[in-house]
């Protein structure tokens, strides 16, 4: 299989638009829980980008598995090789599994899914508080993950821009040169 | 191959750390983690757990609970105020919950000195309206920040088992609305009867009818059943089960009925300060009969595992400003993820 030297176009797409919303979606999160006045507000905000990224994550996982990816540098050691790879793979099951949580978690609770307006998703789960009772707090606990492996993800690829100086930043930051 | 270029300053790695610990820092202060917080849900319900009787399980707040259901039939009226389907479809299904308003599952009926009544109705168009609401015919407090420092006020001191009529007074003098509620706490009668028993919504909400027009109203499930009231030595002597053991009696004679009726405000009226109730001169209509035939106990009841939140609400009706209304949100969700936490770990079961 011929590599490419750069992630292709969807794949560059959804990864920035994708780190904007995860990265509003885990601020939205964190202040709501706390929230005596904007809860109601930003939990509207949470439900409907949490499916968006729900589904941005299906085509992302699609495209990720369907098409070349380039390689990483022949000469990063392998333990850096290794979390590369984890970390991705868990960047991948969490964008996934957050947003699934957090539905099946509403369902368990008896919550309606308002998306926007009059329009609601289905419940996935029986309403159940011995289920709710387990995914609320779990919710909550992958989301510090996330966001602390996203700010692993994030030192790595400015470790890799401006201290190795390698092309492993501009694989997903620029597209082949023309 | 192309020419490797040099590599970067391992220094480099100082401003790396910085933009990390930056953002760790920012979502930190986010959620509350640093920073001096003026007053989160969390410390509400914190609060509110650690006085009187919590039994885990329960309820923050109005723990003791008798689960109900019945039917809501809108009245002609209702659809000209809301395009919220629960205005206009002819007869909706209920469930809801009375409630004792102390957080202690077991205390006397007699004792309560404020009863609440919920409704979750859901609608054929798949939306949900939940609603809370209580016998005070207006809030305790202006703010949550009021209503926490008069739930503080309220903690025993240790020294003499009786709370710190110095923290009353600073209470009284920073939130002098209070007081009229203790004066009505202290007089007013209560009923012999949840079936005769008025329940106020006493946070306003925006109602939106078919023409795009707002107008804010507050709502009252007001009895058909004539009130009965019980002298103070009644309510001592009563059982501590009494009013669900009434609710049984008349609902096996017949449906216990309320007429939710909605006050609509005047242009000034105090749309965002539950404490201070609308004039009785108010436009008021009639919007429905909320009609009770069945009721059970909470323990295993549909009731127990519902969140009562009052910002759950179907297109039609939306949130007004009241800073309230919106704690009240908040601190349910806190309660119910407590709770059901508490549940989950004792394998389905309060206690």
């Amino acid at each position: 299989m011929n590599r490419p030297r750069h992630f292709n176009p969807l794949a560059r797409l959804l990864h920035w638009a994708m780190a904007l919303a995860i990265f509003s979606m885990l601020f939205i999160g964190a202040a709501m829980v706390v929230s005596l006045r904007y809860r109601d507000a930003l939990l509207a905000l949470h439900r409907p980008l949490g499916i968006a990224i729900l589904l941005l994550a299906i085509v992302r996982l699609i495209n990720r598995l369907s098409r070349p990816v380039p390689p990483l540098p022949a000469d990063v050691p392998p333990i850096q090789q290794f979390a590369a790879h984890a970390s991705h793979w868990l960047l991948y099951g969490l964008m996934l599994a957050m947003p699934l949580i957090g539905w099946a978690m509403l369902s368990a609770g008896g919550y309606p899914i308002t998306m926007f307006g009059g329009v609601h998703l289905p419940a996935i789960l029986p309403h159940s508080p011995v289920i709710y009772g387990w995914l609320r707090p779990l919710h909550g606990a992958l989301a510090y993950l996330l966001f602390l492996t996203i700010l692993g993800h994030l030192g790595a690829a400015l470790f890799h821009a401006w201290v190795r100086r390698d092309e492993v930043f501009a694989q997903m930051a620029k597209g082949e040169p023309k | 191959m192309p020419k490797p270029t040099p590599r970067g300053s391992v220094l480099l790695l100082l401003p790396i750390a910085l933009i990390l610990a930056l953002i760790a820092a920012l979502f930190a202060w986010v959620g509350g983690w640093i920073g001096n917080r003026d007053l989160t849900p969390q410390k509400m319900m914190d609060l509110a757990q650690a006085s009187g009787k919590q039994q885990a399980g329960f309820r923050r707040a109005h723990s003791k609970g008798i689960c109900f259901a019945g039917t809501f039939t809108p009245t002609a009226e209702a659809a000209k105020l809301s395009t919220a389907r629960a205005f206009s479809q002819p007869e909706i299904a209920v469930i809801g919950r009375f409630s004792a308003s102390s957080n202690n599952p077991y205390a006397p009926d007699g004792a309560s000195p404020v009863r609440g009544m919920a409704v979750q109705l859901k609608t054929d168009d798949g939306q949900e309206w939940r609603i809370a609401m209580n016998s005070f015919p207006f809030f305790a407090a202006a703010t949550p920040q009021g209503f926490q420092q008069m739930n503080e006020a309220g903690v025993p001191d240790p020294a003499t088992g009786k709370p710190d009529p110095k923290k009353m007074q600073a209470l009284l003098a920073a939130h002098p609305e209070i007081a009229a509620f203790q004066a009505w706490a202290k007089t007013a009668l209560k009923s012999d009867s949840l079936g005769n028993t008025q329940f106020n919504g006493v946070n306003a909400f925006r109602l939106t009818d078919g023409q795009g027009v707002d107008r804010m109203v507050r709502w009252s499930m007001r009895p058909r059943t004539p009130f009965v009231a019980m002298t103070a030595e009644q309510l001592k002597a009563a059982d501590v089960n009494f009013l669900a053991a009434d609710l049984d009696r008349r609902l096996a004679a017949g449906p216990l009925v309320w007429d939710m009726v909605l006050q609509i405000a005047a242009p000034g009226d105090p749309i965002t300060d539950p404490s201070m109730a609308w004039p009785d001169s108010r436009q008021q209509v009639a919007i429905g009969a909320l009609t009770l035939v069945h009721a059970e106990p909470q323990a295993d009841g549909p009731c127990r595992d519902l969140n009562f939140d009052p910002l759950i609400l179907p297109s039609g009706i939306a949130a007004s400003d009241d800073p309230v209304l919106h704690a009240r949100s908040a601190a349910y969700s806190v309660s119910f993820n407590r709770r059901e936490r508490e549940i989950s770990a004792q394998n389905g079961s309060a206690r």
